[in-house]
């Protein structure tokens, strides 16, 4: 049974929206056009907030939207909550310009 | 009277609706129309932002509104600033403006008025310096306001066409629905108001940050697809400046805790709100948009600023998108408050006007959500108050471009 709403914007995305407060451990199925996924959340996701619809390895970009959002700070897993913790914003990054380029 | 009202409801005691497409609007001498009739008491200087306020208190039909400008203010600042001004006394929802000065400021109050004289609407200047201080001020400001006041009241609204309709879209106070519902409804609403030949404004330039490939493909030709990177560049290049992740301002903690988590995100959401036509020119803060059909306006984020700058470029009224809830509103131009989710239409009743909530719970489409909006814009427009209208929600901001002196 599968009482908890997603919404993935786009087949190529790399993760979901719960569109109500969903319980870690809670298995939710998540559509996206031709795109089909069992997925046991690894956290609590509240509403609004973005969990990992695939594995995401270190480095990789973000997509919702289709579009990049972000790149992972560390490994995320399947069903693990997206957010601050784990991606960060590449643009208007004032604090990297001392960085290699 | 009250009971009829109950009885009827809100759907029983509409304006005399028009064919679909047009709204009854006020005629101005340049041809502009407006949706409101105010009589503007417009204070240059903060100085004079007081005396303007107690005329307020004095005459009915008068509006004012509070701000730290006007003086000290050089270069590409001090025309901004000076532009904003020009634009919030021509906007056609004002009737007639009444300039209050200082005297001794930068932003002369006679300049101001000079220029919004050209719109052929009446306008008057009284400067605290040369009316005996504050009093002799709030006097004769009080008498000027009064008179314009009954002549504006004279002046009947007749049938206008959307074309004539230059609407302002916003997002604020973002959350993760803003981008699945009421952005993708003003969208529509966008779209909507540009097919019938009339004009939607989108600014806030830091939130198209990582959204502006996809507007600069829409631009209808090189030189505006070139500008979108330019601005978006200046904008990105500002945040360098501060040696700081623009994520320490932007997105806000507001919108962290709504599931946003990097301003790209929130970006692409807010890009929806564009709808999916054409983009026709890029425009400075406050200017006035010199084609028909989807225009951008640089503008920073903040509500604001944004706001004040579409309103002083001619936006008669603006949609506005919230998540987390906001009372945004202005002194002169309606602004319909659309909730990206239905708790927060709810716990804030008094500030929003519209429940795109629908959106996320699949009970209404997009299309369907935006088909209700622009219904409200046309009952707005004919002259229903908005909820920032009634609890006089009189906000102004200008973006400031350089330091005081």
């Amino acid at each position: 049974m599968d009482q908890y709403k997603t919404v993935m914007m786009k087949p190529q995305d790399s993760v979901a929206v719960a569109l109500t407060d969903i319980p870690a451990q809670a298995s939710v199925t998540v559509t996206c056009q031709d795109r089909r996924f069992e997925i046991a959340l690894k956290d609590t996701i509240e509403f609004g907030h973005k969990f990992a619809v695939v594995r995401i390895q270190k480095g990789e970009d973000i997509l919702k939207y289709g579009e990049v959002i972000g790149i992972a700070t560390r490994d995320i897993e399947q069903g693990e909550h997206v957010h601050v913790h784990n991606l960060e914003g590449k643009r208007g990054r004032g604090d990297r310009l001392g960085d290699a380029s | 009277m009250s009971t009829i009202w109950k009885e009827n409801g809100e759907e029983g005691i509409g304006l005399a609706t028009l064919a679909n497409g047009q709204f009854w609007g006020y005629r101005r001498p340049d041809g502009r129309v407006g949706v409101r009739n105010h009589v503007l008491i417009l204070p240059t200087i903060t100085c004079a932002t007081q005396a303007a306020k107690q005329i307020t208190e004095l005459v009915q039909g008068t509006v004012s509104f509070i701000h730290q400008h006007g003086c000290a203010q050089v270069g590409s600042d001090y025309e901004q600033t000076f532009r904003t001004y020009v634009g919030m006394g021509s906007n056609p929802n004002v009737y007639g403006v009444i300039v209050l000065g200082l005297g001794c400021e930068t932003h002369q109050a006679r300049s101001v008025a000079g220029e919004i004289a050209k719109t052929g609407k009446p306008v008057e200047v009284v400067s605290i310096q040369d009316h005996g201080g504050t009093l002799g001020t709030i006097a004769q400001g009080a008498k000027l306001a009064a008179k314009m006041v009954k002549d504006a009241s004279r002046q009947m609204r007749e049938a206008c066409d959307f074309r004539e309709l230059m609407i302002g879209t916003e997002c604020g106070g973002s959350d993760a629905c803003s981008g699945l519902s009421a952005n993708p409804a003003v969208g529509f609403v966008s779209d909507w108001i540009v097919d019938h030949g009339g004009t939607a404004i989108l600014a806030e330039t830091t939130e198209l940050i990582g959204a502006e490939h996809l507007l600069a493909n829409r631009a209808v030709d090189e030189k505006v697809a070139k500008r979108v990177y330019e601005v978006i560049d200046a904008m990105e290049k500002r945040a360098y400046l501060m040696g700081v992740d623009i994520r320490t301002g932007n997105p806000s903690p507001g919108n962290i805790k709504g599931g946003l988590s990097s301003l790209e995100e929130k970006s692409l959401g807010a890009a929806n709100k564009a709808g999916s036509r054409p983009l026709q020119e890029l425009i400075d803060y406050a200017q006035q948009p010199s084609k028909k059909g989807l225009v951008w306006m640089d503008t920073p984020g903040h509500d604001i600023e944004q706001l004040t700058g579409m309103v002083a470029g001619g936006a008669q009224i603006v949609l506005f998108t919230t998540g987390r809830g906001t009372p945004t509103g202005s002194p002169i131009a309606p602004v319909i408050k659309i909730a990206t989710n239905s708790a927060i239409f709810e716990k804030m009743a008094d500030n929003i006007d519209v429940n795109a909530g629908t959106i996320i719970e699949g009970t209404e489409t997009i299309e369907q959500v935006g088909q209700r909006i622009v219904e409200e814009v046309a009952h707005v427009a004919s002259g229903k108050l908005t909820l920032a209208e009634i609890l006089k929600q009189h906000d102004f901001g200008i973006w400031r471009i350089g330091p005081t002196f």
